[in-house]
């Protein structure tokens, strides 16, 4: 009997403690994440709440508060026939095609520079280095590399005999691709650093089993290589697109959209609606369909992970 | 054996040409900065120049018209700054959502990684209305908030918070120190190495930024670097040597912190997005 009440106080002791413990284990979490959750509060969600609201007003704010009016859907159904807003999404969906091309050549490099070559950090640096210049620098750089006139671009074109050298940026038929060119070139750097990461995570020893098969170096990159990257090609490939529908410095230092709206981008059309033209309500339902695109490539993600991954 | 090396010697060969090709546009930025500029634009490109005029472009760009060198203070003070507090901020929430059991963590976890979806163009515009009222518009304090709370940063560092051993953690609360003696003597300095990362990215970053400088800063004093260098050159039109020279000064810091912590950058981008 004696013994039965000392265990059962001991384990109460025990409880209490444990109790005691977990009340300063929720204090101390929530002090812990706290200053990260009232940021992400007050400057992500409460923002993107308010954003969802304001896009079913007219809203625009200099008007001030009095003048809102609750439209309905209006907002979104007047992007369907905003010739502007079309083919700001037509431009981003053509960007989107930068990314396969620029991962086909991240790929070449990383398994060339990681197999192959001596040097191998001084590529590194490289190829990383438009990564880490500001999409500034590299604006303004290109801006004067393509030149029409007398950029050394077209310098050199003209002096292997190309008298008609497009006029890149200027030329309405050409900004575009002028704008791709320099996003693949921007973004080589990353995408391999991150392919050679992946590639070190293969096993050799399925490599050495191929060459004991008598397995060819092509074969070997076709059926070992490739498969056993395709978590990273598929995770390059969705953050890359993702990344293109956020371009915004370097459209607007590099063309301002222009010639007439042929680089204009969704970022960039939300950024002249919402502080050139001051429309709030209609800048902010751009903005949640612009949300609602990356959430459906995220969802492809998610999905697409699962099935076509080969692990 | 001796067949592969020279193949290798052959890709090395090529890849540098490739290479070469590839940073042309930099070191033609390089030596545009030191020309006078009548000859900038000359073709054939003069990769030295016949004439040196370093001295006098750069002289320009820092201590001429416009103040360059306000516009780099600035952006040294709000790197410097965001840096600090996003560290601070992340590496608290990452031992949180780790290494602390609380009820509610995991689903305020996948909450703050999903406020990583969501576009910063969207939010734009009620950001801009909260920060007239709140007076934090054209101020440096509001710019280093806005770049203050990481993402990116968290979920990194959480990654490598987890892989310390919880037995560690454990048996230094046996002898009672609590979470913020652990987190500070103990955690940190296993992680060391993830903090480098998440410190030169976010510098990175921040440096680079162009987007909420332009949005939420107004006055010219208060301008950083990139918003500095685009004025610059609508400023002096067509002056593309003042502006290369403008381009290499800000690129020149990033160019070295990276080279000395290329390890720790490269580590970081790889491991972040690879394992995540």
């Amino acid at each position: 009997m004696e013994t039965l009440k000392e265990t059962k106080t001991a384990r109460n002791r025990v409880t209490s403690k444990k109790r005691k413990k977990f009340m300063q284990d929720t204090l101390a979490g929530y002090l812990f994440i706290a200053p990260m959750l009232i940021m992400a509060t007050v400057l992500t969600i409460i923002p993107i709440l308010v954003s969802g609201g304001v896009s079913f007003t007219d809203w625009n704010f200099i008007s001030g508060l009095n003048n809102i009016n609750f439209i309905g859907f209006d907002n979104y159904t007047k992007m369907a026939s905003d010739e502007n807003f079309l083919r700001s999404l037509a431009n981003n969906f053509a960007l989107m095609f930068v990314i396969p091309v620029s991962l086909f050549i991240s790929l070449t490099l990383a398994v060339l520079i990681n197999k192959a070559t001596y040097f191998k950090s001084f590529f590194k640096v490289i190829y990383f280095m438009p990564f880490i210049s500001s999409f500034v620098a590299v604006a303004v750089l290109w801006r004067v590399l393509f030149h029409p006139t007398s950029g050394p671009i077209n310098g050199f074109l003209m002096s292997i005999g190309i008298s008609n050298p497009p006029a890149w940026l200027a030329d309405p038929s050409y900004s575009l691709l002028s704008v791709a060119i320099i996003m693949v070139w921007a973004g080589i750097g990353f995408e391999m650093i991150i392919f050679m990461a992946g590639l070190q995570n293969i096993p050799t020893d399925l490599y050495e089993a191929a060459d004991i098969d008598g397995a060819s170096k092509i074969r070997q990159f076709f059926k070992i290589t490739i498969p056993l990257l395709s978590p990273t090609t598929f995770f390059l490939l969705i953050t890359g697109i993702v990344g293109s529908f956020k371009v915004f410095d370097l459209i607007m230092i590099l063309t301002s959209g222009g010639p007439a709206g042929s680089t204009s981008v969704i970022v960039f059309y939300l950024y002249e609606v919402a502080f050139i033209q001051l429309k709030s309500g209609y800048a902010s339902a751009i903005g949640i369909v612009l949300l609602l695109l990356i959430l459906v490539i995220t969802f492809v993600q998610w999905i697409g992970q699962k099935k076509w991954v080969n692990y | 054996m001796n067949s592969l090396r020279v193949s290798r010697i052959i890709i090395t060969l090529l890849m540098g040409v490739a290479g070469i090709m590839f940073v042309m546009p930099f070191l033609w930025m390089l030596s545009a900065s030191f020309k006078p500029e009548l000859d900038v634009m000359a073709y054939p490109i003069n990769w030295i120049p016949t004439t040196w005029n370093a001295v006098q472009n750069y002289t320009e760009v820092w201590a001429g018209a416009l103040p360059f060198s306000l516009y780099y203070w600035n952006t040294i003070k709000v790197t410097l700054l965001t840096t600090v507090f996003s560290l601070i901020i992340s590496a608290m929430a990452a031992y949180g959502f780790s290494k602390i059991s609380f009820k509610g963590r995991d689903a305020l976890f996948i909450l703050i990684l999903a406020t990583f979806m969501i576009p910063s163009q969207a939010i734009l515009v009620p950001q801009f209305i909260m920060y007239r009222w709140l007076g934090l518009f054209d101020s440096h304090a509001g710019l280093v908030l806005l770049g203050a709370s990481g993402v990116i940063g968290t979920f990194l560092l959480r990654q490598f918070f987890m892989s310390i051993h919880n037995e560690i953690i454990e048996s230094a609360r046996m002898d009672g120190a609590n979470h913020w003696t652990i987190f500070v003597r103990i955690t940190l300095p296993l992680v060391q190495s993830a903090l480098a990362t998440v410190i030169i990215l976010r510098f990175i970053w921040t440096w680079n930024d162009y987007q909420n400088p332009l949005i939420f800063l107004r006055s010219d004093h208060l301008f950083t670097l990139q918003l500095g260098m685009t004025k610059f050159s609508d400023v002096n039109g067509e002056f593309y040597s003042l502006m290369m020279a403008g381009a290499v000064s800000a690129i020149l810091p990033l160019l070295i912190i990276f080279i000395i912590g290329q390890k720790h950058v490269i580590e970081g981008v790889a491991s972040g997005s690879v394992k995540g």
